[in-house]
């Protein structure tokens, strides 16, 4: 530490500075972003997924439907063919509700949820990610209280978000959202002087922590929102992928007139088509169709007829059964590995279908600060604190098993342990508290969440 | 493959910023009339470098590998010529605790720190050596992995009971983390000296660049999200102090023996001393980075200074104090 020279900054040296500076914020319009854009920045934790995309790494964190188990030879000849033979109405532009043959066929697509709707009911969005963003657009100004699953989706947080609504997390156990949490969040909103107007729920194989609301808790869940006044929006983009081949009934079924449904072709076809719907009251309909015109004016017309042509042509809930095996299989290779390699202490879900297994870590560990330790072993996962708008969720992270084969699954899961096992040492090193003791992992049970 | 090939991506948890780097200069090389292929480090690299030669490989991966030399060792076996510092420099530099040393050694002010890897905690027992390291450094106190850039896994630490989850962050980026005195706070400025050497004088300093993060901490969002940093160049200092800074940094360029450009990284205090943080070899070049500011603002090209370095003939590696140390 040579250099010692005491320099004061004194107003004489203000007056000397050299020529003069630029300064910049890289970005002229930074004053001039909406409030809704502030918490759109860069995100460590994304960085961290660029390395999950190599190959080197087995990513059990994107929800990536496993695509390449389409018959994908028959697409193409189906695309080339709408081009071919109705090009000229595939490449214009269309309805803004979308067409009305496919919406014809998404009647089909929701009655084994025991839905019954009109195709007037329907509403085709670019996948249901913007259904979701309309509703949201057209029910909440700023400040709106909206109620959700403990944790949920991550990207309907973001949708949240931008519309600056508030959320309030209601805690689920193995049945999903819990009846009187959601009664007690209610009751602790309205006495905040604040308004709850939507609640947004995932009854079937829920992301991310894949557990299904049997039908009490769907009734239950129903009533309350029907005494409370509030507006079911209910996202349901794996209820048909159940793995013992059934399909959980649909809260929209129950309430036609107090559930906005949200469904989708991204994982029962392919998430490429960009192809979701709501089934909304007729009301709220007619609004989604005016406000989804100003987002996009319309859906593509020619994603819409392939898909169409598709379920028209080919056996489409035969593919669904092929998902399901997929997925079935998948979803055991990841439970298998989980009780095989996992450090005592740690606990996960169940899920009877979808995608998605919500794993606990042992006392103490945080999945976010863990993470780099799993891409440096090339495993990766989703942290849990980002399926929470309140910082809950740091012990938990969330595992994909659609994407990877069996095989791949493995070795991630072997992988993850490893870095569960070097996190808990650490702490132990760090003079932290002990893990619990052991759990029995090897028959988890779906109430582990 | 005759041209340049600007390496970007690589598997480091600073693969994404890498790739931001790697674009950029691509575009802008290319803007520039030069010939780019932009090549992720993968297993196929070393095939695709050898069937077909570039004129020159620059290297923009951070993290391991490509900061730490060894990249460049292979490159060097390969006989490809390479833009920036040769192995044994970059391994002192990428080795923050190594660099501060040298830089130390080299009559540059560096932040009193504590080495620790996890096997001494255990060792030793963590509860006495944080004691013992919070008695000595002071609160706060800054945690970061030895090695490592883009302030992944750098916490400050207020409260001695914050630590564990500091280390905890800090030990997730690797087996070794420094604890460092505190120099930033009220009337500290932090800044970013880039260096480049197009010879034959030497190493020069480009413009000091002040950052000003918006929220006081420089952290991966506050560097990556253009808006949220305002910097300054060059920086709202007094010439005393801005020479102050060129100097220590291009001590710190020379005494580590880097090559043809590097980036350091320095606080100033209130009383105007420089004090070394780090410095880097493969500095950053996204949108967001200062080495692209400093450049701008003394109305250099990256395509010019590129070309200009490229003619250069290749200087020994490690000529400085790295070479002599045998690292």
């Amino acid at each position: 530490m040579a250099v010692s020279v005491q320099a004061e900054r004194t107003d004489q040296a203000e007056t000397e500075r050299s020529g003069p500076a630029h300064r910049s914020r890289l970005d002229p319009w930074v004053e001039q972003y909406a409030a809704r854009a502030r918490g759109l920045t860069a995100s460590q934790v994304r960085a961290l997924f660029a390395v999950a995309s190599r190959p080197e790494v087995v990513s059990l964190a994107g929800g990536m439907p496993y695509v390449a188990a389409l018959p994908l030879d028959e697409l193409a000849d189906i695309a080339a063919r709408v081009v071919r033979d109705r090009g000229a109405h595939a490449l214009q532009y269309g309805s803004g509700q979308g067409d009305p043959d496919l919406r014809e066929q998404i009647l089909q697509v929701m009655q084994p949820a025991g839905i019954r709707a009109h195709s007037d009911d329907v509403v085709v969005t670019a996948g249901s990610q913007l259904a979701l963003d309309l509703v949201v657009r057209i029910f909440c100004d700023p400040g709106d209280v909206v109620l959700v699953e403990a944790p949920t989706y991550v990207t309907a947080l973001g949708v949240f978000a931008s519309y600056q609504c508030q959320v309030v997390h209601v805690p689920m156990d193995d049945q999903g959202m819990v009846p009187g949490a959601l009664s007690d969040a209610v009751a602790a909103v309205r006495a905040s002087g604040r308004r709850p107007k939507l609640l947004y729920t995932i009854p079937s194989f829920h992301n991310p922590t894949g557990l299904t609301q049997g039908p009490a808790r769907r009734a239950a869940v129903l009533e309350l929102a029907q005494r409370h006044g509030l507006l079911v929006l209910e996202d349901d983009p794996y209820g048909l992928l159940g793995f013992d081949g059934s399909v959980p009934r649909a809260l929209r079924a129950d309430d036609p007139d107090g559930v906005v449904y949200l469904g989708t072709f991204s994982k029962t076809v392919a998430a490429g088509f960009r192809v979701g719907w709501a089934t909304a009251p007729h009301g709220i309909r007619d609004k989604l169709v005016l406000a989804a015109e100003t987002a996009t004016l319309c859906p593509s017309n020619l994603t819409q007829l392939v898909l169409g042509e598709y379920l028209v042509t080919s056996p489409w809930y035969e593919q669904v059964k092929a998902y399901r095996e997929v997925y079935r299989e998948r979803r055991d290779a990841l439970l298998d590995a989980l009780a095989a390699y996992m450090p005592a202490g740690t606990t996960w879900t169940v899920p009877g279908g979808g995608f998605y297994s919500w794993l606990t870590l042992p006392d103490g560990l945080d999945a976010t600060a863990m993470l780099p330790r799993a891409v440096a072993d090339l495993v990766a996962y989703v942290p849990g604190t980002g399926f929470f708008a309140d910082g809950q969720g740091a012990s938990s992270l969330r595992l994909s098993y659609c994407f990877p084969p069996p095989d791949r699954i493995r070795e991630g899961v072997r992988r993850l342990a490893g870095v569960v096992a070097a996190e808990r040492d650490l702490l132990a090193d760090l003079g932290a508290p002990a893990p619990l003791p052991a759990r029995p992992t090897a028959a988890p049970s779906a109430d582990q969440v | 493959m005759s041209g340049i090939v600007v390496l970007a991506g690589g598997l480091s948890v600073e693969r994404e910023v890498s790739l931001r780097s790697g674009r950029r200069v691509a575009e802008e090389l290319r803007d520039g009339g030069l010939d780019v292929t932009v090549l992720d480090a993968d297993a196929a690299l070393l095939d695709r470098l050898a069937a077909d030669p570039p004129d020159l490989v620059v290297p923009l991966l951070h993290g391991a590998m490509g900061e730490d030399g060894a990249l460049r060792d292979v490159l060097d076996c390969l006989g490809i010529r390479y833009l920036g510092s040769g192995p044994a420099a970059c391994r002192l530099a990428y080795d923050k605790p190594a660099a501060k040393s040298i830089a130390a050694a080299a009559g540059i002010a560096v932040p009193e720190g504590i080495v620790l890897s996890q096997s001494a905690l255990r060792e030793l027992g963590a509860g006495r050596v944080l004691a013992a390291a919070v008695r000595r450094l002071g609160l706060p106190l800054v945690v970061k992995p030895a090695a490592g850039g883009s302030a992944f896994g750098v916490a400050v630490v207020d409260a001695a009971a914050e630590l564990p989850a500091a280390l905890v962050g800090a030990y997730g980026y690797g087996p070794v983390v420094l604890l460092e005195r505190f120099v930033g706070g009220d009337g500290a400025v932090e800044v970013a000296v880039p260096v480049l050497d197009q010879g034959p004088d030497g190493p020069r300093a480009l413009p000091v660049v002040e950052i000003r993060p918006q929220d006081g901490s420089y952290d991966y969002a506050a560097r990556y999200t253009a808006g949220l940093t305002e910097f300054v160049v060059p920086a709202d200092l007094p010439p005393v102090v801005l020479e102050r800074c060129a100097d220590a940094a291009v001590a710190a360029h020379r005494a580590l023996g880097l090559r043809d450009w590097s980036r350091v990284d320095l606080i100033v205090d209130p009383q105007g001393v420089p004090w070394f943080l780090e410095a880097n070899v493969a500095p950053g070049m996204t949108e967001t980075s200062t080495f692209p500011l400093a450049l701008q603002s003394a109305g250099l090209s990256l395509p010019a200074v590129i070309t200009a370095l490229a003619g250069r003939p290749g200087a020994p590696d490690g000529v400085g104090a790295a070479a002599r140390m045998g690292r």
